[in-house]
């Protein structure tokens, strides 16, 4: 899960890391009192998003009167904004960050992640800060540091030591950056993240340490032990069907095609979708039903799918393993039934009483085709859609 | 023979009387698994299926001989649950449970590091060698003894591979689940070693997907240590950049991890790569002749 600049911000100030002064802001008087209230001359104003490249996108600017900070405000407030990250329609803007402005001496990076081959947390420390980090690992690698910690040692300040080296900094900003970094770990450990990162960690012009940018994600796997992370949850920011999908606890993914796919186990549907493509169709989904499922949630599955316009026949691939064949076929027919789908639907079942299942979907006078081989299936499928579209 | 589990393995089920728990040692009893007891706490002593309930896996452990367990217990006990086990002196510890959080899994890989205990999973289907023993969630029919070694980062991806060798009369001689989390216990290289090191086993069919660089990994040690065929299939080519596709580890970031990556990586080693997962049957049984 994503949360938002100001959100995680927040988060900062709790573990002793320092953020610059302001507050967010969901109206233009509003930004305009907390500028007022932070004083100074200059102000940024930052939508505020879940994505990155806002600043390309014009979606951070710096004002430099009060009624700058309106006028940005209000040309971001309620507009979608495009970046590089989301897809061409854009992320609703409701809130700004309105933030005092420093003078920056330099621009560094430091994030801690989850590093999925050595098995720890690992923090990329780097002096060319401001800019994409995978860009700066792909053309500059020795520009990167990177620390990985022992869990059961815990960060070292020999680590903390070595990453101060490593962006250059002197005297009283080690003890700074050790801070930065033990506050990090400390966040990361106790509300379960998944990422933290500060791009650009600044140092201004007189000297102090200061995280410019604050992006956290956490992992979706410890969240129901966290209601207080939950609760900055905003679904404004995902789709819309793939925030359905969640509560009916379905894996959901929307893609750009046209074939509705429903899949049980998040490898074969992808397979799934490859093979759809293998044939020269479009997926317009991934969706995973998962294990343990029922009438209900196959039948929520089936509405998913068939809520995107776009698509224009489904292919049901289920091989049973803990889902039976049967209770998925009741689950297709209970759906059909009830959204009364038109558009072909081509099932391929396999697995724990395949039988059963076929059984239940044959004969029924509905636009059902049953397959039991899944190279047909999806060219069927393909052929099907195509004729539809 | 056949690796890590036979009809001989002594089987243990933690989280024994719970609904998962019940209803995969139920399928695992009637597949022949020597399930020899489970544990729940305070059951202690009381009779499950026939069998007897334990209060600890030490408990379980000293009373049955038991060398392997498969865990069902709920994500955020899993981890408390493959630690007891390890501590307990089990060899094989095979945990289905799926969601458990990626900080509690960094810490239980580090401390079992130190034991001599082999985890499967967390997020699999398990193992099955057939016709001896099943320790996991897969369908057991579709299984045939046999001689293609399978693993797999999927579970359905699995039985899409065991239905296949099976169509084509080869057979299984043990397939592995390990998992679809970014942290876990054997990878491919721990399963592909012991393979090569199986006389039963006369090829290996290896199901991976996006997201970590496993695949990378395992294709250099193919390249330097593997000699029986190979064919491997890579899930998730139209996967989007970014986006988790169901399972906590597949996910391409950065450009990382994409399934063209991984395809490259392994044909550079020499392995055959099918394009479609209905290929793999067909690809393994000419590989193997």
């Amino acid at each position: 899960m994503n949360i938002h600049e100001y959100q995680a911000k927040q988060l900062f100030l709790e573990y002793g890391i320092p953020v610059p002064n302001g507050k967010q802001a969901a109206t233009a008087q509003q930004a305009v009192d907390v500028a007022a209230q932070l004083a100074g001359d200059t102000w940024v104003v930052k939508a505020q998003v879940h994505a990155g490249g806002r600043g390309k996108a014009g979606g951070v600017k710096v004002a430099k009167s009060s009624g700058e900070v309106a006028e940005f405000t209000k040309a971001m407030l309620g507009r979608q904004l495009v970046t590089h990250q989301t897809d061409a329609a854009g992320l609703p803007v409701k809130q700004v960050l309105i933030e005092k402005t420093y003078p920056i001496e330099r621009e560094l990076y430091l994030s801690l992640l989850v590093d999925r081959s050595s098995e720890r947390m690992v923090f990329i420390a780097s002096a060319a800060g401001g800019m994409d980090i995978e860009t700066v690992a792909h053309d500059s690698p020795e520009q990167i540091q990177s620390i990985k910690i022992n869990p059961i040692t815990g960060l070292q300040a020999h680590q903390c030591r070595t990453v101060a080296y490593a962006l250059g900094l002197k005297g009283k900003q080690h003890q700074a950056l050790e801070k930065i970094m033990r506050g990090m770990v400390d966040l990361f450990l106790a509300k379960d993240a998944s990422q933290i990162e500060i791009n650009p960690l600044i140092v201004t012009n007189n000297g102090e340490l200061m995280a410019l940018d604050a992006k956290i994600n956490f992992d979706d796997n410890a969240l129901a032990l966290h209601p207080d992370i939950l609760a900055l949850k905003d679904p404004s920011q995902e789709d819309d069907r793939e925030n359905i999908a969640q509560q009916f606890g379905l894996n959901y993914i929307t893609l750009e095609g046209n074939i509705g796919c429903m899949v049980n186990g998040a490898g074969l549907a992808m397979a799934t979708m490859d093979l759809v493509k293998l044939k020269g169709g479009k997926p317009a989904n991934f969706l995973d039903v998962g294990g343990g499922t029922n009438v209900e949630k196959v039948c929520e599955a089936f509405k998913l799918i068939l809520s995107d316009t776009h698509v224009k026949a489904v292919l049901v691939n289920i091989f049973g393993g803990i889902v039976k064949c049967d209770v998925i076929a009741q689950g297709i027919l209970a759906a059909i039934q009830e959204v009364h789908v038109t558009i072909p639907v081509v099932v391929r079942l396999e697995g724990t009483n395949v039988e059963e299942g076929r059984a239940l979907l044959s004969n029924t006078g509905l636009n059902l085709y049953a397959a039991d081989d899944l190279a047909h299936a999806s060219e069927q499928v393909v052929a099907l859609a195509g004729e539809a579209a | 023979m056949s690796i890590l589990v036979n009809k001989d393995t002594k089987v243990i089920c933690q989280g024994f009387t719970g609904k998962q728990g019940t209803f995969h040692s139920q399928g695992a009893l009637e597949y022949g698994t020597k399930l020899v007891g489970g544990v729940t706490p305070e059951r202690g002593g009381e009779s499950h299926l026939g069998l007897p309930v334990f209060n600890t896996v030490q408990d379980a452990v000293t009373a049955t001989g038991a060398t392997a367990s498969m865990i069902y217990v709920p994500p955020f006990y899993a981890a408390d649950a493959i630690l007891e086990a390890a501590d307990a002196g089990i060899k094989l510890i095979v945990c289905i449970t799926e969601g458990i959080p990626i900080l509690q899994m960094l810490r239980v890989k580090a401390a079992i590091a130190s034991s001599d205990a082999l985890l499967i999973g967390p997020n699999c289907p398990g193992i099955i060698t057939p016709g001896e023993c099943k320790i996991g969630i897969m369908p057991g029919k579709i299984h045939l003894p046999g001689c293609i070694g399978i693993v797999s980062r999927s579970g359905t991806l699995t039985y899409e591979s065991v239905f296949q060798t099976t169509n084509e009369g080869l057979g299984q001689s043990t397939c592995v689940g390990i998992g679809g989390d970014p942290i876990r216990g054997m990878n491919f290289i721990d399963v592909l070693s012991r393979f090569q090191a199986d006389d039963q086993t006369k090829g290996i069919v290896m199901v991976g997907e996006i997201g970590g660089s496993d695949e990378e990994a395992a294709a250099e040690y193919i390249e330097a240590h593997i000699t029986k065929p190979v064919v491997a299939y890579i899930a998730g080519q139209t996967a989007p950049a970014g986006k988790r596709m169901g399972h906590a580890g597949a996910i391409v970031t950065g450009g990382k991890g994409t399934a063209e990556g991984k395809v490259a990586a392994l044909k550079a080693a020499g392995v055959e790569v099918v394009n479609s997962p209905t290929d793999i049957g067909v690809a393994i049984k000419a590989a193997c002749k």
